[in-house]
């Protein structure tokens, strides 16, 4: 056995003290491929080992728990014999790199994640971050990644055929050189007929099923495991290339060879490849198995042993059948044109052998390849922040309101997206009866049980900054309160932790204080996280991203009609449930008038009451629940009269609004004091007497009425626009800002 | 009365279209796999959406050498009903079996939104239960639906009354509107928008069923 230098143990991304400890695993020196194997399993992006430690932390268990976090996907029960599994995951390094690859991949990923567990994936949704448009250096290669993620999201998604429902898309220029590509899938399932990538059962066939294996996607997990340099663009190659039609394939032959019975385990090939899926479902299943690579379908001639096993080529599958069904199973795959092949055995002795032409090339214990990657506790510091607390000048008094409003709903960050999902399909397999822009959370109807499914992702990388705990829970408050918008009730979460390098004790500070805050707040609200994702090191040149979890949680509600954002008739009544809000100097300075208007960052973000906010969404569960509105929109970007806007803008009808306030009026219009709820109804009294049963403020602003949006405050006029330019401002915005730059 | 629904391996929009008939509309409704000589005693057929092969090729390209289109052909040519719906009108244009082809978009990007529909001829059995000029929201969801044909094929397709539904407003670049056509024996008819997705209140509109009733109901006649 040959002895490595430093420097190609640097290069597997190995420290040298984890390199004693594979020396110590093995009792010997590595062999190549056995070197490939660890780098890949005890990267960040498959072992966790700096975020392990903290996410135990996070609750994770409620009685419609069917799955938590360790397999593919985190399953729920919905009642009727069926579940939903939903899961969220990044795409991050690879879509800086190659956007339209990068961000298909993702895609195909994320749902063969879904699909590997037996649900038919119904729905995605997509939390995407970019560098700012506008930006002199780098905005118009920022455009192209914008253009080459959404072209990318498209192409997979619609040819798979999997609706793109939702998600969000904010601008900041901590993402220049580090877009954030989150996917979130979610699928059905049939309660009793869930799969685990488990290889039970020695003796029984291991069976490589889907594409065949290329060199492409080599090391893409260590690659993701490293902040980003000059040199990154060499690793285009690291980036996989997506075949959706192949993905489709897989889909509909994998739940077809399921209902066979024949299948025991099965277990995609993500990340790591078939490392990853060898490694982990043997040690799952406490057993061992013994594959052979010269079996294993190959795309190119004179692979190597360490290019097989580190190879990311997509869309394909491991699967472990009962012994003397295969054939059963190769039926299925013919049937859909598909490669599948016996390229090995689940063994009982517990270690991996690969073998490559007689030879043994590696032979390990799968359970210490998978689950004792090294943990660390890494140093964490304060401050995590530069921006202070007080700014350093009075907030300047705004001389026009209405036209800092057109400012606010015209900028990429609250400007319409149609640009982006009218790209996407997000119509196919006739369940959305709530598609993007429509309502506060997406809403799709589960045809097997009758009842329906709302999803929101959310993330607010401002307040984060300025407080990684407070602003964690304020987005578990918002995905919260946005599905309770629509009726829902808040049931299950799942997360997408996306900091910079936790090495550096301030970045790993951000990183234990989020993921408390965001325990806190799951707890309390008793939506249990099921899974999830943790992508660190989104750094590049030394400048690290704001950081930016983002939540994805998903809500039941009974089939109807969703309530939406427009107001839909005049001389209803626009009331806010919640009241108007407090604020001050310090919680102005994270919101989007602080960063459109202002362009400024300071202080801290918006107060939350945790308690006080669950009444404020059980009330509107209860009024959307009894149908007392015609519409209903959260406040959040922008505030009040943002909301206002985007309430004309939807149903192209304007509203006379007279408030009553001490607060000043950028406060008043643009303060983002959270658990408040804008609605319209024709029944207000009913409305006012479910506040009061939850004992919370509500108030009457106006009425609604055609064409224009007039705001006063105590006879001073404050807003007075035509919703027709508005709407104009709003509707064009991020087309013309990405034309402009190309 | 019973509906076949072509199943390829990349159709995404069979189940829509069987749900369309069989739930909605509470008619009998089968899958029909790609490679399928015979069609069987199927009374109407229905080419769903999707990406047939993948469509890596022009849309359509490959599907019309499938087993199961030189059915469709045969049925066709007996007067039997076939409706195609997006990929479904992609690949009767590449089967011959309507004239003329669909391009990228005139905005080489895929849109999905709802649009408006204007019936510009009833005298079929896919419209025969619209009113001459009725308005339809249908939604539309392709990045290859610029319907072209050359102006004499235009003026023919006019000419002989077989344009069937045209958009209200441009949005994809298609000559003269044009969102649905008819053969010249007015049994076989392309449509790029998904009448299957609006087939029930809840999906926001029922103007689809419009287009699918007219077709189950000549379908009963004859």
């Amino acid at each position: 056995m040959a002895a490595y230098s430093p420097e190609v143990i640097a290069t597997h991304g190995l420290k040298p003290d984890e390199y004693e400890k594979v020396v110590e695993i093995l009792g010997r020196e590595p062999s190549w491929t056995e070197l490939g194997i660890f780098s890949v399993m005890w990267s960040e992006h498959c072992s966790y080992k700096s975020s392990r430690l903290h996410l135990r932390k996070l609750p994770t268990r409620s009685q419609r728990v069917l799955q938590g976090p360790g397999e593919n996907a985190g399953i729920i029960d919905i009642g009727g014999g069926y579940g939903i599994a939903f899961k969220i995951e990044s795409h991050n390094h690879p879509s800086f790199i190659e956007p339209f690859q990068g961000a298909a991949t993702g895609v195909g990923g994320i749902l063969r994640d879904i699909f590997t567990m037996g649900a038919r994936p119904l729905a995605v949704l997509d939390a995407l971050r970019f560098g700012t448009l506008e930006d002199p250096g780098a905005g118009a290669r920022n455009a192209r990644i914008v253009e080459g993620v959404v072209s990318g999201i498209s192409h997979y998604g619609n040819c798979f055929g999997v609706p793109t429902i939702g998600g969000e898309c904010v601008f900041e220029e901590c993402y220049n050189g580090n877009p954030l590509v989150n996917v979130f899938a979610l699928g059905v399932i049939q309660r009793d007929k869930i799969f685990y990538g488990k290889a039970y059962g020695p003796g029984n066939p291991v069976i490589y099923v889907g594409a065949r294996t290329g060199r492409d996607g080599i090391h893409g997990a260590s690659m993701a495991s490293a902040e980003f340099t000059e040199e990154s663009q060499q690793k285009r190659p690291n980036v996989q290339v997506g075949d959706p039609f192949m993905e489709k394939l897989l889909l509909e032959a994998c739940l077809e060879a399921m209902q066979t019975g024949a299948i025991v385990g099965i277990q995609d090939m993500g990340a790591a490849g078939l490392t990853c899926s060898t490694c982990e479902m043997s040690s799952r299943a406490g057993t061992g198995m013994e594959v052979d690579l010269d079996l294993v379908p190959q795309r190119e001639a004179g692979m190597t042993p360490y290019e097989i096993m580190l190879s990311e080529s997509q869309e394909r599958m491991l699967l472990v059948a009962e012994k003397g069904r295969e054939n059963e199973i190769f039926d299925v795959f013919r049937k859909w044109g598909l490669e599948a092949a016996t390229i090995g055995v689940v063994t009982g002795d517990g270690r991996l052998i690969v073998r490559d032409k007689g030879q043994v090339v590696a032979d390990l214990p799968s359970r210490e390849v998978a689950d004792e990657a090294p943990v660390y506790d890494r140093p964490q510091t304060r401050p995590y922040r530069t921006h202070p607390v007080e700014r350093g000048s009075a907030i300047p008094v705004s001389n026009d309101l209405t036209r800092d409003l057109h400012t606010l709903v015209s900028s990429a960050d609250l400007c319409s997206k149609a640009w982006i999902f009218e790209q996407y399909d997000y119509m196919v397999r006739t369940n959305t009866t709530a598609g993007p822009a429509v309502a506060e959370a997406a809403v799709i109807r589960i045809k097997e049980t009758g009842t329906s499914v709302a999803m929101s992702l959310d993330g607010n990388a401002r307040y984060c900054y300025l407080d990684p705990r407070e602003g964690t829970r304020l987005v578990v408050a918002e995905c919260c309160r946005n599905l309770s918008t629509v009726g829902a009730e808040p049931v299950a979460t799942t997360n997408n932790l996306n900091f910079g390098n936790p090495e550096r004790p301030e970045i790993m500070a951000q990183l234990v204080e989020s993921i408390e805050g965001l325990s806190e707040a799951c707890e309390f609200f008793q939506v249990p996280v099921t899974g999830g994702n943790v992508s660190l090191y989104n750094e590049t040149l030394g400048t690290p991203i704001f950081p930016t979890p983002v939540v994805g949680i998903v809500g039941l509600l009974p089939t109807a009609p969703p309530v939406g954002i427009a107001f839909r008739n005049s001389d209803r009544f626009v009331m806010l449930l919640g009241g108007l809000g407090p604020c001050d100097d310090v919680r102005f300075g994270g919101t989007q008038y602080a960063k459109q208007v202002l362009n400024d960052l300071w202080g801290l973000p918006p107060a939350l009451d945790m308690e006080y906010e669950r009444r404020v969404q059980k009330a509107i569960r209860q009024i959307t629940g009894e149908g007392l509105v015609e519409s209903a929109h959260d406040l959040s970007d922008g505030g009040l009269g943002v909301a206002l806007a985007e309430c004309c803008i939807a149903g192209r009808m304007g509203a006379r609004i007279d408030l009553d306030s001490d607060l000043r009026p950028e406060f008043l219009l643009f303060g983002e004091a959270p658990s408040r709820i804008l609605v319209s109804s024709a029944t207000p009294d009913r409305i006012q007497s479910i506040a009061e049963s939850f004992g919370i403020p509500v108030v009457t602003l106006g009425v609604t009425m055609r064409e224009h949006l007039v705001v006063r405050n105590r006879n001073l006029p404050l807003v007075h626009t035509k919703v027709e330019a508005l709407r104009r401002d709003w509707a064009d915005a991020l087309e013309q800002k990405l034309e402009s730059r190309w | 009365m019973k509906v076949g629904v072509i199943v390829f391996p990349g159709s995404n929009c069979d189940h829509d279209a069987w749900y369309a008939v069989a739930h909605d509309l509470g008619q009998h409704a089968e899958f029909i796999w790609h490679d399928s000589e015979r069609l069987g005693d199927v009374d109407a057929v229905i080419l769903p959406g999707g990406f047939s092969y993948g469509d890596y090729l022009r849309c359509g390209a490959i599907a019309r050498f499938s087993p199961v289109m030189s059915a469709i052909r045969k049925f066709a040519s007996e007067g039997g009903l076939v409706l195609g719906i997006c990929n479904g009108f992609q690949i009767l244009v590449e089967s011959g079996l309507l004239p003329g082809a669909l391009l990228r978009n005139e905005g080489l990007k895929f849109l999905c939104k709802p649009v408006q529909l204007s019936v510009e001829t009833t005298e079929s059995p896919f419209t025969h239960g619209a009113e001459k000029g009725q308005i339809l929201t249908v939604p539309i969801a392709h990045g290859e639906g610029n319907y072209f044909a050359d102006e004499r094929t235009l003026d023919e397709l006019a000419a002989e009354d077989r344009i069937a539904l045209r958009y209200v407003t441009p949005c994809n670049g298609s000559r003269r509107n044009i969102a649905g056509i008819l053969n010249r024996d007015r049994n076989v008819m392309g449509m790029m928008p998904h009448p299957e997705r609006a087939a029930e209140p809840l999906m926001g509109s029922t103007d689809g069923l419009v287009i699918l009733r007219s077709l189950v109901s000549a379908a009963v006649v004859r």
